[in-house]
């Protein structure tokens, strides 16, 4: 099954990628994470995606388009990238999910991708 | 028992295994379910007739296997997913009719009821459904919602279970102990909507406890070697041996430590100890067995006449180090009361934080009764209050009022 394991960051997080200090651990942390997903054969795609503040969200309403600054919706953690992989079920696609850096700082969700 | 009854009782027995079987290998819970459901109607429609087959299983499962080829094809499964079914009905087809043992699955079963992605408070209520066979009417009566929420619940529940890709399988070794304690508390849970039902009297719950006692002794039987598993049977048995001695004969509340012993079910207790000395041999205790050892405590009554305060108050120390529950820090301030006096357990009670007992009625219960032994009658009588307003059962209730009178 494919499945996409949705990144969702903090603050600091998203800060740590271009921190002098930390910004080594973090992109290192996800080049193996990304490696590692390569070398086991399930990774099907993905992207990192800029932080919250780089985001535009749309709303066609009544006919109007309707264009706001910033995420959809405001919450601690944001979207940050996604995976998507293809594995047996879910419990390997959360084992996967519990070793991506952001399992630790944030939260990573799964969902089953559309069969079509 | 008549022809009927007949066919029901090798129906039901054969239910969960073939559920499970069919489930783990179509990985379609509810489709199994259909199948197997078309295939019991038409076995109490035949059976009474013709008598129940020498092997119901295999008759079953033939059934069934028509119901679900027929419904796939009906939906238009792609051809490649047809044949995979054909080969697990005729591979299980074999396996029957080959004298060779029919594989249980069940315990794969249980552990996809109990799957962390799945509802917690689905679990149980999926748990007597699939492996069981209640209908969902009569397990939404037993937890108090409406039948048709339950049923939506549990149909929600079976789409998550296929669409998430929840796989059909024991966890391996790391992750076994966790997802097994899951499994434990689901099985509790039932228990314990059996439990608050006393005597039978609420016709709605009745025969909740002992279709979980059957579930423990399922676990049981299925992974001998943990045990967890023994530590909630015994549990179980424990609480049950004493189900005829929680009411007087006018039907009266009785508290644990005024129970006639006479009432008890010796022959429930010995087995409760029993299974509890075998889980204990393993060397590796844990929440089920500690509670389990709570109740055992308890039940020495019935040979030494005492009851040792000191051992129970030990034994919930224990448990809070494993399982740090409300209802444990309760339960251990009250043996402190018992042990130390009531300031002692009003101090273990005052340590909960406020907000997790603001419901939680054996708190208010036990801090009445408390607050009465040191004579605080104003603050005794609020909590009597509060706990009679928290009490669902009526006989509860009176014994609360009785007590605050005095």
């Amino acid at each position: 099954m494919k499945y996409t394991v949705l990144i969702y960051e903090r603050e600091a997080d998203f800060k740590a990628r271009t921190d002098e200090t930390r910004k080594g651990a973090y992109w290192g942390a996800y080049r193996a994470y990304t490696l590692a997903l390569q070398e086991a054969g399930v990774m099907i795609g993905g992207a990192g995606l800029e932080p919250p503040h780089m985001a535009t969200t749309v709303r066609q309403q009544h006919g109007q388009r309707q264009v706001q600054d910033g995420p959809f919706a405001e919450a601690k953690e944001q979207l940050g990238g996604y995976y998507v992989i293809e594995v047996p079920d879910l419990d390997k696609a959360l084992e996967w999910a519990a070793r991506c850096p952001a399992a630790s700082t944030g939260a990573v969700e799964v969902r089953p991708n559309l069969s079509m | 028992m008549d022809a009927h009854q007949a066919a029901e009782l090798a129906a039901r027995a054969s239910y969960g295994r073939l559920v499970a079987y069919l489930a783990s290998r179509w990985r379609d819970l509810a489709r199994a379910e259909d199948a197997l459901g078309d295939s019991l109607v038409a076995a109490l429609e035949t059976w009474p007739r013709t008598g129940v087959p020498g092997k119901p299983e295999a008759w079953l499962l033939t059934a069934a296997r028509r119901h679900l080829v027929d419904g796939a094809r009906h939906t238009k499964v792609e051809a490649a997913a047809l044949a995979d079914l054909r080969l697990v009905v005729d591979e299980a087809h074999e396996a029957m009719s080959a004298e060779a043992v029919f594989p249980d699955e069940r315990l794969k079963l249980l552990f996809t009821c109990a799957h962390p992605a799945i509802d917690e408070a689905a679990r149980t209520p999926l748990m007597l459904q699939t492996v069981l066979g209640l209908d969902a009417a009569r397990i939404a009566s037993a937890f108090l919602v409406a039948p048709a929420a339950m049923g939506q619940r549990l149909v929600r529940v079976k789409a998550k279970i296929r669409g998430a890709g929840i796989r059909f399988a024991i966890p391996e070794p790391p992750e076994l102990p966790a997802r097994l304690e899951a499994v434990l508390e689901a099985i509790y849970a039932a228990y314990g909507s059996g439990w608050e039902d006393v005597a039978g009297s609420d016709p709605r719950r009745r025969g909740l406890a002992e279709e979980a006692i059957w579930l423990g002794r399922l676990v049981v039987g299925l992974l001998p070697d943990e045990p967890e598993a023994r530590g909630l049977l015994a549990l179980m048995l424990h609480c049950e041996a004493r189900r005829g001695a929680r009411r007087s004969l006018g039907g009266a509340y009785v508290p644990l430590t005024q129970q006639d012993i006479g009432l008890w079910s010796r022959p429930m207790i010995e087995e409760a100890e029993e299974i509890l000395a075998d889980a204990a041999r393993s060397g590796r205790p844990g929440r089920f067995q500690l509670e389990a050892a709570i109740q055992s405590a308890h039940a020495q009554r019935a040979v030494t006449g005492r009851t040792d305060w000191g051992a129970i108050a030990l034994l919930y120390e224990g448990l809070l180090r494993c399982a740090p529950t409300i209802g444990a820090r309760v339960g251990h301030a009250a043996a402190l009361g018992e042990l130390r006096g009531a300031e002692a357990g009003l101090a273990a009670l005052e340590a909960i934080p406020a907000d997790a007992v603001r419901t939680y009625q054996p708190y208010w219960a036990l801090r009445a009764h408390l607050l009465k032994t040191l004579r605080r009658s104003e603050q005794a009588e609020q909590a009597y209050d509060r706990a009679m307003a928290l009490s669902e059962d009526a006989a509860v209730r009176e014994f609360l009022a009785d007590q605050a009178a005095r």
